[in-house]
């Protein structure tokens, strides 16, 4: 087990070979980490320029908009603004990671460690992407999703397609389920169940009760506002879904091209919500996983130190008044996090005690850790697991702008009288139920001008920003085929503003 | 666990989305072409470069909060801060401060303003020329002075030797001796060698008879040359006008205090289009900068275009300055002659019959093309300047246009032009 792995920087595909075997022999043996398959496959650095550009898939259907992605991260990485990144993973199964081919042999390991080990074990076990994406399908579904929009263009043209593409883009955000729904009931089991009903009316019947005499007749009494939002579904958070339900003017492959978009976005929705803890899970693991190469001398001392070089720059977190600070580094907050949930369990202190009862102490940090990595989301595990001495350690602080006060306010700081507010506080931020603002479909005005009706409910006084909001309620005016309203009405349901949109004229 | 190695596979994957998003930011990319063209020397014109293109007009919008109402946000890196204490607002930092936490990420990376765009030289040029509409430029035919050269026309039966066709004739040759079927060297060579071996044996008879063959075989050979003279070819010139493939183009213009930074503007921007359309018709363009007051001077570009000068001004001081750069450098044989003058339209008076014959008698039968662009301020109706006037007498003479605004130099351009292609359509 002593035997070096590489010595070097030079890797060849039997390093490769090697260094996944020996990896995942940690992994696997000794973590107990369960992963997708994997597949590693070597890439040159343009065409990694090509995975940004097409958010990381293999395969994606054509848009200008990846063109534009394209031409801004080639611009940033031939002036040496922007390294690229040492890998891409996707949440597929097999688990498919892109290494770079410059990368040194110790990056390579670095790069299995972290994406095929750390990142495959989350993507299989959080119970957001089990529940939300299919990781045997979505590869199938791109292909599918390319060649359909492929021939789309030829049938209908590329413009028809690009201006529908475009207006189910801007709507993206607003096109996933944010909660889990009902199925739609299959029509077996539908059928399965309508015999059944019938068999029992049979088995109740009786001629007796045909003698009584008839009561009053039992309407439910509704209103249409009512009937309307049942058979509209209504209210509908889900803006992209209700479209493609609903829109009275679109054709099917119009239909379909927004299902696709939907489909996408929804198999997104779970990686915006898990940005800390994928990262943190990843570092975490590929941290445990380098230290124990080093240990058991499968990696140099020369290696071992150019791992931590790296290490270091990536869990790097510049204080709010540096020049380089620009947002929380999620690799860094989780990787804090989770290597502090070890020490509590092995370490504790009095107040991790008061703190995490339930992990002080326990001395299985592993366990502890998966259980984490599988039932919580970024909102969750802050909220419950970030600790008192994270937060000391970062020197968190509140800071709330309010423009009905001349000033800024310090809300809390990293202190006994701060700590639970400031850990609230910090959730919510990562809380995409308040960061995306809530926009719902409400009504239709179907005796009227067919106008959609739609309400944002504003909170904290955030409106929408108004140019952008113009601008995709004239898509969604578009795709629906007669105005739009949308309301924005705050927490006592007072109006605040109204945008409204026509939809242009259109070809189809 | 596999490991696939993807490195072979064909690169470009982002090329046809690239080039959506060109097509897709024209209108701003083609402003931003417009731009930078300005600010390049007229050589460099096409020549591949980066744009910087403003990022708002190829947003994607989403539904977003705006900076509008109360954000909270948790930082990290407290040094002196204690709860409740206040913070004066920076100046514009308090809705930046909001906009991080709610703001589009497809927006691109962070509040960029701006948005660098690596174009090729194809793609500036077509650029360039699709913000003047310039498309079918290159299909147009442009008369040309051609000198005439021997050009190769097949073959022929007669001629000098030096011409001799060798391949050709062989083939004839070898043509004709198959279908005359002559007897190849192996088949007289074998029936020589059976005819002394029937010779030695004691069948006369049979040998007889093989004798005979291989005479038969001889005589045919004789009679069936290898070469003979209908074979032989020559190969053919013809003379036929040849294309000169270089190009000069002179610029000329006035100089003097009554021309405006405007006037030049439009004035070099005619040049461009010029020397664009010139750089693609021929191998080589060179171009000669004459400015003028009351005399000429040949000078670079950058003295051409920037320094002012002040004096009075004589057109003919100019013309004679091309004159004698052409009769000295460009002989007309072997150079299409393309002259461009820009003019505010003032002339000395007195000077204009030393023009007209200039004109007349050197320049216009010297010159491919001269274009005459008088510039002006936008909006002025000044009348017909002498300048005008001068050349109006002329017949044939050069063509003429007026221009007051950038707008308007492509569609003279082409008016230029498709006049010139349509008197040749006619004549």
């Amino acid at each position: 087990m002593s035997a070096l792995l590489f010595e070097g920087a030079d890797w060849s595909f039997d390093t490769i070979q090697r260094i996944h075997d020996r990896v995942e022999e940690i992994a696997l043996g000794e973590m107990k980490l369960e992963v997708y398959p994997n597949q590693i496959e070597i890439i040159t650095a343009e065409q990694m320029l090509d995975g940004y550009a097409a958010s990381g898939m293999p395969i994606n259907y054509s848009h200008w908009s990846f063109g534009k992605r394209f031409v801004q991260h080639e611009g940033h990485y031939r002036k040496g603004f922007q390294d690229l990144a040492y890998e891409i993973v996707i949440n597929s199964s097999p688990c498919i990671s892109y290494v770079m081919e410059g990368n040194t042999a110790l990056m390579q390991t670095l790069v299995i460690a972290h994406a095929a080990f750390g990142h495959n074990h989350f993507f299989r076990n959080n119970t957001l992407f089990k529940e939300w994406t299919d990781a045997t399908g979505i590869l199938d579904y791109l292909q599918f999703a390319k060649t359909y929009i492929a021939h789309c263009e030829e049938t209908y043209g590329e413009r028809a397609v690009e201006s529908l593409l475009d207006a189910a883009h801007a709507l993206m955000s607003h096109g996933v389920h944010r909660s889990p729904r009902r199925r739609k009931t299959d029509f077996r089991t539908e059928q399965a169940r309508a015999a059944e009903r019938r068999a029992h009316d049979e088995k109740i019947y009786n001629e007796l009760w045909q003698t009584l005499p008839a009561g009053m007749p039992k309407t439910v009494m509704r209103s249409p506002e009512e009937r309307l939002a049942d058979l509209l579904e209504l209210p509908q958070e889900n803006i992209l879904y209700f479209l493609e339900k609903t829109a009275p003017r679109l054709a099917p492959w119009q239909r379909e091209l927004l299902r696709i978009v939907r489909l996408l976005a929804q198999y997104f929705h779970p990686q915006r919500q898990t940005k800390v803890m994928n990262e943190g899970t990843a570092t975490y693991v590929h941290y445990k996983i380098m230290n124990r190469l080093h240990e058991c001398g499968n990696i140099t001392d020369g290696a071992f130190l150019e791992f931590l070089g790296s290490h270091t720059n990536v869990v790097f977190q510049p204080g709010f008044d540096d020049r380089r600070f620009g947002a929380i580094n999620p690799y860094a907050l989780g990787f804090a996090m989770m290597t502090d949930l070890e020490r509590i369990c092995v370490k504790p202190t009095e107040e991790d005690r008061d703190w995490f009862p339930q992990l002080a102490g326990c001395n299985d940090p592993v366990n502890a850790l998966k259980d984490i990595w599988a039932n919580y989301r970024d909102e969750s595990f802050i909220s419950q697991f970030l600790s008192p001495r994270v937060m000391r350690d970062w020197r968190m602080f509140q800071l709330v702008d309010d423009p009905k006060e001349p000033t800024l306010r310090v809300e809390a700081i990293h202190d006994e009288r701060g700590y639970r507010r400031l850990r609230r506080a910090f959730a919510r931020e990562y809380d995409l139920g308040h960061t995306d603002p809530q926009i719902e479909v409400v009504s239709v005005d179907l005796e009227g001008d067919r106008r959609l009706i739609l309400q944002h409910s504003v909170r904290d006084g955030r409106l929408l920003a108004g140019r952008d909001a113009g601008e995709v309620l004239g898509y969604l005016a578009d795709l629906w085929g007669y105005p739009v309203l949308l309301r924005e009405v705050d927490e006592h349901g007072n109006g605040l503003r109204e945008h409204t949109a026509e939809p242009r004229q259109r070809s189809a | 666990m596999y490991v696939i190695d993807r490195r072979l596979n064909p690169s470009g994957k982002s090329l046809p989305n690239r080039q959506r998003f060109l097509r897709r930011a024209g209108k701003i990319l083609r402003e931003a072409v417009r731009n930078l063209s300005s600010s390049r020397p007229i050589r460099e014109i096409g020549d591949a470069g980066v744009v910087i293109i403003p990022a708002r007009g190829i947003e994607e919008p989403s539904f977003h909060t705006g900076g509008d109402g109360a954000h909270s946000r948790v930082l990290p890196g407290n040094k002196e801060f204690l709860e409740g204490d206040r913070i004066a607002r920076q100046s514009g930092s308090g809705s930046g401060r909001g906009k991080g936490s709610g703001s589009n990420a497809g927006g691109g990376g962070g509040g960029e303003d701006e948005f660098k765009v690596a174009l090729s030289a194809e793609e500036f040029l077509n650029l360039f020329l699709e913000d003047l509409e310039l498309p079918d430029l290159e299909r147009r035919k442009l008369s040309l002075t051609d000198s005439t050269g021997l050009r190769r026309a097949g073959y022929q039966r007669g001629g000098s030797p030096a011409n001799l066709a060798l391949t050709r004739t062989m083939r004839n040759a070898l043509s004709r001796r198959m279908a005359l079927k002559r007897p190849k060297p192996e088949e007289i060579e074998r029936a020589r060698q059976a005819a002394t071996d029937a010779e030695l044996g004691d069948d006369e008879e049979q040998s007889e008879a093989l004798r005979a063959e291989l005479e038969a075989l001889e005589l045919r050979t004789r009679s069936i040359p290898y070469i003979d003279p209908i074979d032989i070819r020559y190969r053919r010139f013809e003379p036929s006008p040849r294309p000169i493939a270089q190009a000069v183009m002179f610029c000329v213009m006035d100089v003097s205090g009554s021309m405006t930074e405007h006037m030049k503007d439009i004035a070099k921007r005619f040049f461009m289009l010029l020397y664009v359309f010139l750089e693609r018709r021929y191998k080589q363009v060179e171009i000669v900068f004459i400015r003028h007051t009351d005399e000429a001077r040949e000078v670079d570009e950058k003295t051409f275009f920037e320094s002012r000068e002040t004096g009075g001004t004589r057109v003919s001081s100019a013309l004679k300055e091309t004159l004698r750069i052409i009769e000295e450098r460009y002989p007309v044989a072997d150079w299409n002659i393309y002259i461009a003058q820009a003019s505010d339209g003032d002339n000395e008076s007195g000077d204009s019959e030393k023009s007209l014959a200039l004109m007349r008698e050197g320049l216009l039968p010297l010159s491919q093309y001269f274009a005459y662009l008088e510039v002006d301020e936008p909006h002025s109706d000044s009348p017909m300047s002498t300048l005008w006037k001068t050349y109006a007498h002329l017949d044939p003479g050069p063509t003429m246009r007026r221009v007051t605004s950038r707008q308007e130099i492509y569609p003279v351009f082409r008016e230029l032009f498709k006049r010139r292609a349509d008197a040749e359509a006619s004549s």
